[in-house]
């Protein structure tokens, strides 16, 4: 029963954190733009959420005669479904989670998020268009590159802390956050997590400016609504798993486990924000070589380094 | 867990075999990545949670990705379709079908000779990995030279 209550209101308060992330973004887009953004409806704003809501639900729900329908209506499930369940693995307090799956949550997480680049692939195939179709293709190698060393990052931690369980994670943390032996590998991972979920400025699978909105192009109304919630729910993910790996999780002096794992995430969230309000859109070859040709090199580098260590000492 | 494993594995057959009938290249390839998923929850379920997220990581979601990169380029369309259903006639059936009752036949027969199930409790990742870069060595470092060998020639013919 008492689990029950965690996977429901786990679930609940994504989903809300992830809609109101909308006003969020655009207030605080604003405030770092000089200008000042949803303000009208309610008070500072806040009920812009409910009156977009209100607008993308009445929308015509249009699935297009040429598309692939079975394809078409999946793909949108498939980056919620994916990125709510991967939250099943983070311990958010000592008391509240979900499941630890037999010490393997952060690979359990690593697959869910791999998972989650078919719901661009699939959307921006079976609409049947060719912007749509560029994008799905750009979000495959685009995935593909970043998953390498969104995963190899990582492991710079597991070894620190021996498990790829995240409550021992967090354990290990309780002298020494591993944001401070692990820096190389943070910085790699933050990079290859932006790019994972396609988020500015590694939002090439949509980039309005040349696609224009690539892999969702032929997508309205909710069916939209998903993608784009789904994108928030993926940044709530890395920033709770940036929170989670390298700045001890819930560890933290006076205020209570809950408080601090929720600034933590709050103030990733809002780094990303600013990341879109402060950087340009690479080109799509310059995305390709930064994976590869420093990104990769660094992540193995931290590896190979943190095992040297370990194993002398 | 019995359960759970009989659920997962009845997914994974039903899955692979509309892996087989379906005439969608990429009905298809969805289907395969339902079936590795549930094989992954069957491994899970046995008690090896390493290999199930690596079937899940390296096959559902990165190989089948390349997969599907592959058949989008294809520009397969509803012509394409109505050929895959011309060609899967009940002829089609009988050859793959009779090779397939014979290794089923053999699976059954070797599973009621086999005794009970192997439980040997959860594996943790720990001890994989030590196997594989202990006694297991030799294959782990032919299976990486194949890799490399793909590896330089789609190099050379990407240059």
């Amino acid at each position: 029963m008492m689990g029950l209550a965690k996977v429901f209101g786990i679930l609940l308060v994504l989903v809300i954190l992830a809609a109101l992330l909308t006003w969020v973004e655009r207030r605080l887009l604003g405030l770092w733009q000089d200008r000042y953004g949803p303000n009208r409806v309610g008070p500072a704003g806040l009920l812009q959420v409910v009156a977009d809501m209100i607008k993308i639900l009445f929308k015509e729900d249009w699935v297009p005669p040429f598309s692939d329908r079975l394809g078409f209506i999946l793909a949108p499930a498939i980056v919620m479904a994916s990125l709510l369940v991967a939250f099943a693995a983070i311990p958010i307090t000592p008391d509240i989670d979900i499941w630890p799956m037999n010490g393997i949550g952060l690979l359990f997480i690593l697959a869910m998020i791999s998972l989650s680049v078919y719901s661009t692939v699939l959307g921006g195939w079976a609409s049947n268009n060719k912007y749509s179709l560029v994008g799905a293709l750009r979000a495959v190698a685009q995935m593909l590159s970043y998953e390498v060393f969104l995963g190899l990052s990582l492991l710079g931690v597991v070894l620190q802390a021996q498990s790829f369980d995240l409550r021992q994670i967090v354990a290990a943390q309780a002298g020494l956050w591993f944001v401070v032996p692990q820096f190389l590998g943070f910085v790699v991972f933050m990079t290859a997590g932006i790019a994972a979920i396609h988020r500015l400025p590694f939002d090439l699978p949509e980039a309005e400016s040349e696609l224009t909105a690539g892999f969702h192009t032929e997508y309205s109304s909710m069916k939209f609504g998903i993608f784009f919630i789904g994108e928030y729910v993926g940044i709530v993910l890395v920033s709770a798993m940036l929170a989670t790996l390298f700045f001890g999780g819930w560890l933290g002096p006076v205020l209570p486990p809950l408080l601090w794992f929720l600034t933590k995430t709050g103030a990733f969230i809002a780094f990303f924000i600013l990341l879109r309000a402060a950087l340009p859109r690479p080109r799509y070859d310059q995305l390709m070589a930064f994976g590869w040709k420093l990104l990769l090199p660094l992540a193995l580098l931290n590896l190979m380094v943190t095992a040297a260590i370990l194993l002398a000492t | 867990m019995t359960v759970a494993f009989y659920l997962a594995a009845a997914v994974a057959v039903l899955a692979t075999v509309q892996v087989v009938a379906s005439t969608n290249a990429v009905h298809a390839l969805l289907s395969l990545i339902v079936s590795l998923l549930a094989v992954a929850v069957v491994f899970y379920v046995l008690g090896a949670p390493f290999a199930a997220a690596l079937e899940a990581i390296v096959y559902a979601g990165a190989i089948m990705v390349l997969f599907a990169f592959v058949v989008m380029m294809l520009n397969l369309g509803a012509a394409a379709t109505l050929e895959e259903r011309a060609w899967l006639g009940p002829r089609v059936w009988l050859g793959p079908g009779f090779l397939s009752a014979v290794l089923l036949g053999l699976l059954v027969f070797l599973l009621r000779t086999a005794g009970g199930p192997a439980s040997g409790g959860v594996v943790a990742p720990q001890p994989v990995g030590a196997a594989l870069f202990g006694p297991y060595v030799l294959a782990v470092e032919l299976a990486s030279m194949l890799l490399l060998a793909g590896l330089v020639a789609a190099f050379h013919l990407g240059r």
